[in-house]
């Protein structure tokens, strides 16, 4: 195939106002605009969606799954960052 | 669903490939029997990153490939409503190929690698799609029974170990759901209706039966399948569990609408709680599979003619994605 590929983006959704947008998936489209109407076609079919993100996916930088432990395990030792670590007597009530 | 040929044979391992580290074997099979995701960035086999670029690739082609069958009575369709039902299908159809497709390029194949593969005939899609869709009834039959059959195998992979694929799986499980049920509606209405309707309900019926129970692949005692595909926790029931399971569905559905099945060794079988039925033509299977099936030629070359005849708009916009960014370019040099 000698067809230039056409660029790659990925999608993501606000399925409600007051939801943060959820990527769902990518689509391919030559320009911005392409990628949003392609969007559109693809993943909101049935009333998922009242506002669209359309992101090159060459943009995006992802955290390297290999250093998994070294970004994310050191927090899995800090139970002090939780309220339930602390006691408050029983007869305070609830706080 | 519409992965057959992946019983056919197992993905070829590359015998002078380095030996897949053990640990990392551990690891992944670990996170696998943890019923957890394996995601796209993460360490896999090269042999489970193969079995789902070789599986998601030809569900994605058959869902493209499905839709030539039903377009073939879109502006047949006896109604408006049933036009519009059935258009809105279509398109389902090629909402469910794009999800898959997207999720097969996570696994490090381009789209158009992936399209490449069908357009040439290297990639299998489903055996059924490649047989005629004769008369109305046939969008009845293929909404009841193909995608009936596509639901029993779709619901498992929603729990697939690979997330893209189970993500994608999920969405199209709900969609297929209407498929089903529309195409079950049709079948009602038209055994309800005139003797010339009900025959042609029947006829359907007749022609489609046994084409949809070779969708779930070859008999456990022939199937190739491997045990790698279960152990990956990518396929979770046997292709004749789960046309079992088809069959003890659709019998009372079918028995509903007044029609019969074209099986005369169809049996319920009190003491194993299931229905017993006759032998399946399997050299019918391998034959359309192979290529020579009612509707193989035309099938490819109207897939390959939507390509061909496409390549001008997308280089069209491709051509004017790039003189806006060009103009763009020297607007933002003039201003400086």
């Amino acid at each position: 195939m000698t067809e230039t590929a056409t660029p790659l983006w990925e999608v993501f959704i606000r399925s409600r106002s007051g939801l943060p947008h959820k990527h769902c998936g990518s689509v391919h489209a030559a320009d911005a605009t392409l990628a949003l109407q392609a969007a559109r076609d693809v993943y909101t079919r049935r009333g998922e969606s009242v506002s669209l993100w359309v992101v090159p996916s060459a943009e995006i930088v992802a955290s390297d799954p290999d250093d998994k432990g070294e970004l994310f395990e050191p927090t899995g030792t800090k139970i002090y960052r939780h309220p339930t670590f602390y006691i408050v007597p029983d007869d305070v009530g609830h706080m | 669903m519409y992965t057959q040929a992946l019983n056919e044979k197992a993905p070829s391992r590359d015998a002078n490939a380095p030996p897949e580290d053990a640990k990392m074997l551990a690891r992944f099979q670990a996170v696998v029997d943890a019923e957890d995701k394996i995601e796209p960035n993460d360490w896999m086999p090269p042999s489970y990153r193969r079995t789902l670029q070789r599986q998601i690739s030809q569900h994605a082609h058959s869902e493209v490939i499905g839709m030539q069958p039903e377009g073939n009575w879109l502006t047949r369709a006896p109604s408006l409503k049933r036009k519009a039902t059935l258009l809105a299908k279509i398109q389902d159809e090629a909402g469910h190929g794009l999800y898959l497709y997207s999720a097969a390029e996570t696994l490090g194949m381009s789209r158009e690698e992936y399209y490449e593969q069908l357009l040439s005939g290297r990639a299998k899609y489903s055996s059924i799609f490649n047989y005629p869709t004769l008369t109305w009834a046939d969008m009845g039959v293929i909404g009841w029974l193909v995608d009936g059959a596509a639901i029993m195998n779709q619901i498992p992979l929603c729990r697939c170990s690979y997330g893209p694929y189970a993500r994608a799986m999920i969405r199209i499980c709900k969609e297929e759901s209407f498929h089903q049920r529309q195409g079950y509606e049709i079948m009602v209405t038209l055994s309800r209706g005139s003797p010339a309707q009900k025959a042609m309900a029947q006829e359907a019926l007749n022609r489609f039966w046994w084409p949809v129970l070779m969708m779930f692949g070859p008999s456990d005692k022939e199937s190739m399948h491997s045990a790698d595909s279960t152990k990956w926790k990518i396929k979770r029931f046997s292709n004749d569990e789960l046309r079992q399971k088809f069959i003890d569905a659709t019998i009372p559905q079918g028995q509903h609408l007044g029609l019969t099945f074209p099986d005369p060794n169809l049996k319920f079988n009190d003491a194993t709680g299931h229905w017993d039925y006759g032998e399946i033509d399997w050299s019918e299977f391998r034959r359309v599979l192979a290529g020579d099936g009612p509707c193989n030629r035309q099938r490819m070359k109207a897939r390959q003619a939507a390509e061909a005849n496409g390549a001008w708009v997308r280089e069209a916009a491709r051509a004017h994605a790039e003189k806006r960014r060009q103009r763009s370019a020297a607007a933002k040099i003039a201003a400086e």
